[in-house]
């Protein structure tokens, strides 16, 4: 009888194993890169580091994890690690750089770095992440920052509007655009895209000092001031200024609105111009940008990185290949004119970028020397992931609860901030 | 000899089950329990903090707010499925001749994920693109359906899109428990003159107690697991409203890399379970002994 | 009599109004899926096609985009395909086996077994991912169909035993004792004996794990990535991926795709899953 039920489990198995298969060992000339750029824009940059890779003989092995600005892929990539299987490479953000490198899981690029001069050609407040302990854990392939605005040009033209360069004027500009029957401001009700519109506020409201103090250095006092207060009441102004399906809606498709014309701007880090572009939008012609009114002179930044993971030698010559590709000028180059942003490295013409492009390397390369270069609460750059998803937390309730007041906001901020530390 | 071995068979057959379920289930609770109380972060570590984690749970605004949502939603969703589930059953009951084709029909949401009908259903609810939009084409001018942009109101959304996919199943259950009903105890109360309401209030309903245990007790399992209903329908958003304990726990330990907290949130969610089902399964357990 | 028609028009009606609140996301997933892009924009959601396009249908299955691969969900869903069907059988068979067991071959301890199995039926699965990863990795069988598999069986085997001990309970013991006076042993029994008479339960057992494993997203998502993801995940990151104006005609026909297998399961053996309940399965 016995025989009997392994005459009936045998095919089951034999079934599961050839079905399921053991399988998906990265192969020797390959390289799986984790990342979430998964809109238009985005995956057509994206294309230019793997046609780079590939004719240095690598093939890239795409593992995009749609959503949640990188959290969905966040989520897979603890899994893989914590399986001990982690991917060659991934895009990572800031913070969590750090973070992983705590954890002892990324690869030493040192000798890479040295060859390359890395240490004179990228930032400084770039190295500060990219570099764990003396030791270079990832690559900078790009700088966002988050302080723009991106206008309709015909709408500005036809409703003779200037660019605003203060609160005030910027008030003035949009209940302009409100009355002539044309939404202000697309946005998307996402608690990142929340966030982002609030650097810029943070930093109007009382200025990069203002700004360092609050985000970069947690102060609590800062956190729960009159400044903060003020900040948070610009952003209930914005809010009024939507139209009313924002939310849930993905970036990309509020900057379709302004493209479209629905809206009359975005406010959103430069990774908008990349749905401009892939419009055959032209900067200065058919859309503008420009600094949020009142943050020109300073940045906050974003920059996405290629960290390594740590895979023994065989990996390893691939993962070169893979760093060199990417901190490779003509990739840079070429990558950033479709992405929107600037390069990471500082010493690429500026030559075939936009009008919006130069201005973005322009200002980087000011606000570097100056000292205001800082990096972006809302994109993991100015605190650890605890802290910036409590900053998240209050920033957007109190855009989606008319009942919470800019005082109590500004306290609830303090607090939270206090406790995720 | 063989005797012998037909005394162990059952053990036997038995023991693989029970090695996976002790790993993969208890061994593993017992993880994230022991999780709970270090100051893990991104990946799992291994020095211990006593309590803290728990006590930072407990302050944050967040757990509140998702412990208040599965307060609102779990009952809302249970009695509204029922309250369906039963009416349409009993309506159904009544020799309709397109029983055949309306069963499926009430049956299907079932067979559907919420990541699958998670888009229309957004798109549905949201007043610029859905409903409200459609009814304005119409000429209703004056319609408003915004409950999902509405931080105070989009719990309730997510228990309409919930109820739509359980109810008719409730209705199933309901279904063929009232095929199970003793038929001549039906006919003779009919004959003691009892009209179709009082039948069914102090014959039929009382019958279908079995029915209902097992309604409650699938929809409760549903509803502390709700997970891809939220993530689907508001990513647990406007402004973290529809928060709830199954997005909580992912949300900190993947999204916020606080995964200590998660862990802790996912042993309160745990004992929530233990204190509903043990009773049940106590009494499954003393049935069967 | 008119009194009773007007009932009966009332059960009617109502019956048909709750049928158009179920059929209401599918039809808009329908409608949707044929009409063109253009059409969506100028038109609303409840409106029927101006004219019908198979476009998307195509798009879908052949060449959306998720991330940069453009080859749409066809490889996804056979992905799903080779994960459901032995994860379904896997956790079936044994299921019976236990229900067999804890029915008719009780021994001490028989009823902690079981509880302890039906425990598992409602943990929050959030509780057990972190480890499942880590052991996962240690097997080796991580990002891969096969550690999917597993996963599923692990998790189902508790809904399975459920179903068939609560059927094998009302099976007349009388039968198994006679049986087992002839000299038949543990298998014959098993095989000649309970499982011929087993269809209903074994309906409702396949189609439940044939459902919760088809339309799995948590496992999926944590386990699995890029070429491997089973068909919610890549449903989920196309539904994310969006180039400039969303495409929901290529969304809706893909969600439909992912739907279809359940969606037949339920519709044609609905039948025998209403007959399986009456057979007491999942009572309380």
């Amino acid at each position: 009888m016995r025989i009997f039920i392994f005459h009936l489990l045998t095919p089951i198995l034999g079934l599961s194993l050839l079905l399921g298969g053991a399988k998906n060992l990265i192969a020797a000339g390959e390289v799986e890169v984790l990342h979430w750029w998964t809109s238009g824009g985005e995956a057509t940059a994206l294309r230019v580091i793997k046609d780079n890779l590939q004719k240095k003989g690598v093939s890239w092995v795409d593992m995009p994890i749609a959503g949640g600005a990188g959290v969905n892929a966040m989520t897979v990539l603890r899994a893989r690690v914590s399986s001990g299987k982690p991917p060659t490479a991934v895009q990572l953000l800031g913070f969590d750089i750090t973070s992983w490198a705590e954890e002892d899981v990324l690869a030493d690029l040192n000798d890479l770095a040295k060859q390359e001069n890395w240490n004179k050609v990228i930032p400084q407040p770039l190295q500060d992440f990219a570099i764990y302990k003396g030791k270079w854990v990832s690559v900078p392939i790009n700088v966002h920052s988050t302080n723009w605005v991106w206008a309709n040009k015909a709408i500005f033209d036809k409703l003779n509007l200037a660019v605003p360069t203060n609160w005030n004027e910027f008030k003035l500009a949009v209940e302009k655009i409100k009355k002539a029957g044309i939404i202000p401001i697309a946005h998307g009700g996402q608690p990142w895209q929340d966030a982002t519109i609030f650097d810029s506020l943070v930093m109007v409201a009382g200025g990069a000092d203002f700004y360092k103090k609050a985000f970069l250095d947690l102060d609590a006092k800062a956190l729960g001031s009159k400044t903060m207060e003020k900040a948070f009441s610009y952003l209930r102004f914005i809010r009024a200024n939507l139209d009313p399906n924002f939310s849930g809606r993905d970036w990309n498709l509020a900057s379709s609105m302004v493209i479209e014309g629905k809206a009359a701007m975005q406010i959103m880090g430069d990774w908008a111009k990349g749905e401009f572009v892939k419009a055959d939008q032209v900067a200065g012609k058919d859309f503008i940008c420009f600094r949020f009114p009142g943050t020109q002179g300073n940045v906050t930044f974003n920059a996405d990185q290629f960290a390594m993971f740590k895979l023994g030698k065989s990996q390893k010559v691939n993962q070169d290949k893979l760093a060199l590709v990417i901190a490779d000028k003509d990739t840079q180059a070429r990558f950033n004119q479709i992405k929107g942003s600037v390069p990471a490295r500082i010493d690429i013409s500026d030559a075939g970028f936009d009008a919006c492009g130069k201005k973005g390397i322009k200002d980087l390369r000011e606000s570097a020397a100056n000292g205001t270069m800082m990096g972006s609460m809302a994109h993991g750059y100015a605190a650890p992931p605890a802290v910036k998803n409590a900053v998240f937390d209050v920033v957007t309730k109190f855009f989606n609860d008319e009942k919470v007041t800019p005082a109590k906001a500004a306290k609830m901020l303090a607090v939270a901030v206090a406790i995720a530390q | 000899m063989k005797k012998r071995i037909q005394n162990i068979l059952p053990l036997l057959v038995l023991s693989p089950t029970m090695v996976i379920i002790l790993v993969f289930v208890y061994a593993f609770i017992v993880w994230t329990a022991i999780l709970s109380f270090t100051n893990s972060t991104i990946l799992p570590r291994y020095s211990f903090v006593g309590w803290t984690q728990y006590i930072k749970l407990w302050s944050i605004p967040n757990w509140y707010t998702a412990i208040k949502n599965l307060f609102i939603f779990t009952p809302l969703y249970i009695s509204i499925s029922v309250v369906i589930g039963l009416s349409l059953a009993i309506f159904l009951d009544q020799k309709i001749r397109i029983e055949g084709v309306i069963r499926p029909i009430y049956l299907y949401p079932m067979a559907l994920s919420f990541i699958v009908s998670g888009t229309a259903w957004k798109w549905f609810l949201n007043p610029g693109t859905g409903l409200e939009n459609a009814m304005h084409n119409f000429g209703w001018e004056s319609f408003t359906f915004d409950w999902i942009i509405n931080s105070d109101k989009a719990i309730y959304t997510v228990v309409i899109a919930a109820v739509w996919q359980s109810s008719g199943f409730v209705m199933a259950i309901f279904l063929s428990g009232l095929r199970g009903v003793n038929d001549e105890v039906v006919k003779s109360a009919k004959i003691d003159g009892a009209g179709f309401f009082n039948v069914y209030r102090y014959v039929i309903i009382p019958q279908l107690k079995p029915a209902f245990a097992s309604a409650v007790i699938i929809l409760l399992h549903l509803a502390i697991k709700s997970y891809d209903l939220v993530i689907a329908l508001t990513n647990a958003g406007p402004g973290n409203s529809t928060e709830m304990p199954a997005t909580f726990m992912y949300s900190y330990t993947f999204a916020r890399s606080q995964m200590a907290i998660g862990s802790a949130s996912a042993v309160v969610m745990l004992l929530t379970i233990a204190s509903i089902f043990v009773p049940y399964i106590y009494s499954e357990v003393k049935n069967s002994a | 009599m008119s009194s009773n028609k007007f009932w009966r028009s009332l059960i009617y009606i109502t019956l048909l109004v709750f049928a158009a609140f179920y059929l209401l996301p599918i039809y808009v997933m329908l409608t949707t899926s044929f009409k063109s892009v253009d059409e969506i924009r100028t038109g609303h959601i409840l409106s029927w096609p101006n004219v019908f396009t198979t476009d998307a249908w195509g798009k879908a299955w052949f060449d959306a985009c998720i991330g940069i691969s453009c080859e749409g969900i066809n490889k996804y869903f056979w992905n799903s395909v080779k994960m459901v069907i032995p994860a379904v059988l896997l956790s079936t068979l044994p299921g019976a086996f236990n229900g067999y067991v804890l029915t008719k071959w009780r021994f001490p301890g028989h009823n902690i077994v079981f509880g302890l199995l039906l425990f598992s039926c409602f943990i929050p699965f959030q509780i057990v991912l972190i480890p499942t990863a880590t052991v996962l990795g240690k097997l080796g069988i991580a990002d891969s169909t096969l550690g999917l598999i597993l996963v599923h069986m692990a998790y189902g085997l508790g809904f399975t035993t459920l179903f068939f001990r609560n059927f094998y309970q009302a099976f007349p013991d009388e039968l198994v004792r006679a049986a087992r006076i002839d000299g038949a042993g543990f298998f014959t029994i098993f095989w000649r004996i309970m499982l011929p008479s087993s269809g209903p339960i074994i309906a409702i057992s396949v189609i439940w794990q044939f459902t919760n494993i088809w339309n799995d997203f948590l496992f999926g998502a944590s386990f699995t990535s890029g070429a491997n993801s089973p068909i919610t995940v890549a449903l989920n990151n196309l539904a994310n991926s969006s180039t400039g104006a969303k495409e929901y005609n290529v969304d809706m026909a893909a969600a439909i795709y992912a739907a279809l297998p359940t969606l037949v399961a339920y519709v044609f053996a609905g039948k025998y899953f209403i007959k399986g309940l009456l057979a007491g399965s999942v009572k309380g």
